[in-house]
């Protein structure tokens, strides 16, 4: 198994027609993701056409669900319109909303989370890379690419990872794949301080994944949201977990990059949330380089395979 | 973006919510100007620069107080001219401290009592918070952390905006009554409505305080906007201060290249922010120093390689570069050529390592290798820290 998303899960493309959109969508159809439409306001009953496949394009989430089935969307519009993307899945009643657009302002994400809270549908991001379960084919082909992900740096496996940052996903799931282990699900919750899904929200689906035997929680300065995940996993988690946290170096009070990784006070610092991680029984990454390393220890403690 | 407090408060004044009557200089010959819109009497000069402990602050010529009161407007014009143009350090400037380009004079209020007040995003529940406590002109965190008691905080329904209720439980906190009370109210809201409107990020006001004839004021104000909604508040993109940032950072921000300026020594080119963030953490790790974060993107092209190249170069400090990038879909020799292509243009003289990992590598390394260059190879994150830190010490 996996998490959120399966190589059967059916997927539609919110900006389908933009370059970004177009680009990635299909690399997602090259790795044999379920892409079954597109959706771009005033372009319904044209196609995308990537090699052999042709994808219908509709006017609204509404259509492309109803005629296609897709339970997942992911949205690649420009961040002005962004907020809007979101709410129209959650109309629509789809299971997850995957928002990859960079630069939408905090407020609209303040209105879009009030306003979809308690609704039935997931949102990840936004400003993520979105997330992929591996397939079992050639450089992991057959498996479900959601956003922006290198799909063939993966391998069907049992290692879960959830992380802010994309850069640092791929860097974690490139050192599982390079010991012959693999990921269940790599998931990317994206670096802004208002976000759908948190570290806790993911570990716990890990934690119930009977196929996931193993973490890899990745974390930067910003918010208490490593710390939340932390402290559930001290009393709840079942499974090996290994920590990292970017931005030990960062100065206080700068936006390094991501809109969320900012040092606010005492309590959001690199190394007050690596405290807590070694409170709580992680094992803390000392290095990036460190990371599926830290994750074989954590499972040598416990007395897990991992493979 | 942050602006200065002459700029928030004006900005105030439009939401509603009092300051005490000031006017701003951009040079000696303004004070009398600025002066003259103000009454006879007790004044307050202040240096706007974007950078707290002002008061506490000392200029490279020795005067301190970056922020002063006077007992008459001629003595009041006598010390702005000892600020202007000249350079305060403060806790927060760093040593090289920054030059004081405008003043700021205010009435110099009576005040009876300081209060703390705050408007900003509280992560927790993705929510707008705001922030009160009856302990205001002092550093708020020292406060948090000694007596958290005296902090209240009330989450905003984005939905509702700021409910009546919600205005008695600050007011309560604040321990106000009478004319204050209801000058304090209606603060808050019309705080909360600027904040709301404008996209703000933060607003922050330490001091908040009553005066003997029961008014409410914002003595201080401390903003900063939301880089992410500036596209729709032109009024506000229109008080950036281009003296306040650093010009590397400026020059960085024309290629959509976000760089951050630090003390060190080596300099990292890096995609993507986290991966930006953790190369200056490990240099660290093996005994290095960071000159600077930056994070060239996913899409990084030649042009913004060679733009971020002469972007590190143009810091003096720096002494060897080290070069980050994990292609997912980004192809290696793309970046390899923007590489090589950049080091011959800028005619580098300084050490340099690469780590290059992911989509095409091998064709990218052998595009290094056979470049002529004379940079040194790094397989991994670890490998490559460590390299560039021997080579640098």
């Amino acid at each position: 198994m996996s998490i959120l998303i399966t190589p059967k899960t059916k997927i539609l493309v919110q900006g389908i027609t933009g370059a970004f959109g177009a680009k990635h969508a299909q690399l997602s159809l090259d790795y044999g993701t379920q892409l079954v439409a597109g959706v771009t306001p005033g372009k319904g009953g044209q196609f995308f056409e990537h090699g052999a496949h042709k994808v219908p394009i509709f006017n609204s989430v509404h259509e492309a669900a109803a005629a296609t089935g897709a339970t997942v969307s992911v949205i690649f519009v420009p961040p002005p319109f962004a907020g809007d993307a979101i709410l129209e899945c959650v109309d629509a009643g789809l299971d997850l909303a995957v928002c990859i657009t960079e630069g939408i302002p905090i407020k609209d994400m303040i209105r879009v989370k009030r306003a979809i809270s308690g609704a039935k549908t997931r949102l990840i991001g936004p400003n993520c890379p979105g997330l992929v379960t591996p397939g079992t084919g050639e450089g992991s082909d057959g498996g479900c690419r959601i956003g922006i992900a290198p799909g063939y740096i993966h391998k069907k496996g049992h290692v879960g990872v959830v992380s802010r940052s994309g850069t640092l996903t791929y860097e974690a799931v490139f050192q599982i794949t390079s010991k012959g282990l693999g990921q269940s699900t790599s998931v990317g919750i994206g670096g802004d301080p208002v976000n759908g899904t948190n570290h806790l929200d993911v570990i716990k689906l890990f934690n119930a994944d009977p196929d996931t035997k193993g973490i890899i929680l990745i974390g930067e300065i910003g918010g208490n949201a490593e710390v939340e995940a932390a402290r559930w996993i001290k009393d709840n988690c079942t499974k090996p977990v290994a920590g990292f946290i970017a931005g030990a170096t960062a100065p206080a009070g700068r936006r390094m990059g991501h809109a969320g990784a900012i040092v606010g006070g005492h309590e959001d610092t690199a190394a007050a949330k690596i405290a807590v991680f070694e409170e709580c029984g992680i094992e803390v990454a000392a290095t990036p380089s460190d990371m599926a390393d830290a994750l074989l220890r954590a499972a040598a403690k416990k007395g897990v395979s991992l493979a | 973006m942050n602006i200065h407090e002459y700029q928030a408060k004006a900005l105030f004044e439009k939401f509603g919510v009092p300051v005490p009557k000031g006017a701003s200089a951009k040079s000696a010959a303004e004070f009398d100007a600025a002066l003259a819109s103000l009454p006879e009497g007790p004044t307050m000069v202040k240096s706007q620069i974007h950078a707290g402990g002002r008061g506490k602050g000392t200029f490279t010529d020795g005067f301190k107080g970056g922020v002063k009161f006077c007992k008459t407007k001629a003595d009041a014009k006598d010390l702005a001219g000892k600020m202007m143009n000249n350079t305060l350090v403060t806790i927060q400037t760093g040593p090289a401290g920054r030059k004081v380009q405008t003043v700021y004079f205010t009435v110099a209020s009576d005040i009876k009592k300081e209060y703390y007040l705050a408007v900003l995003l509280d992560r927790a529940s993705s929510r707008p918070v705001i922030v009160v406590s009856t302990e205001g002109g002092v550093d708020i965190e020292t406060v948090a952390h000694d007596t958290p008691e005296k902090i209240t905080k009330v989450l905003i329904d984005p939905a509702y905006g700021v409910a009546d209720f919600q205005l008695r439980q600050l007011i309560g906190a604040l321990q106000l009554s009478g004319a204050e009370a209801k000058n304090a109210a209606k603060l808050i809201k019309n705080l909360y409505t600027f904040f709301w409107e404008t996209d703000a990020a933060m607003v922050e006001v330490n001091p908040l305080i009553t005066t003997p004839t029961g008014d409410v004021l914002a003595l201080d104000a401390k903003v900063s906007f939301d880089s992410n909604a500036l596209y729709r508040h032109s009024e506000i993109v229109a008080l950036r201060d281009l003296n306040e940032e650093d010009p590397k950072e400026i020059e960085a921000s024309k290629f959509d290249l976000a760089y951050i300026a630090l003390d060190g020594n080596i300099a990292c080119l890096v995609n993507g922010a986290g991966l930006a963030m953790s190369t200056m953490d490990i240099i660290k790790h093996y005994g290095g120093n960071p000159a600077n974060f930056l994070d060239v993107g996913g899409g990084a092209t030649k042009e913004k390689v060679i733009a971020a190249f002469k972007i590190i170069l143009g810091d003096a400090n720096v002494k060897g570069i080290f070069v980050n990038i994990f292609g997912g879909i980004m192809d290696c020799n793309v970046i390899a050529e923007g590489i090589v292509e950049a080091v011959k243009e800028v005619g580098l003289k300084l050490p340099l390592v690469v780590r290059l990992e992911g989509n095409n590598v091998a064709k990218g390394k052998s595009t290094l290798a056979n470049s002529g260059l004379a940079l040194v190879s790094g397989d991994t994150m670890a490998d490559a820290a460590q390299k560039i830190v021997k080579l640098v010490a």
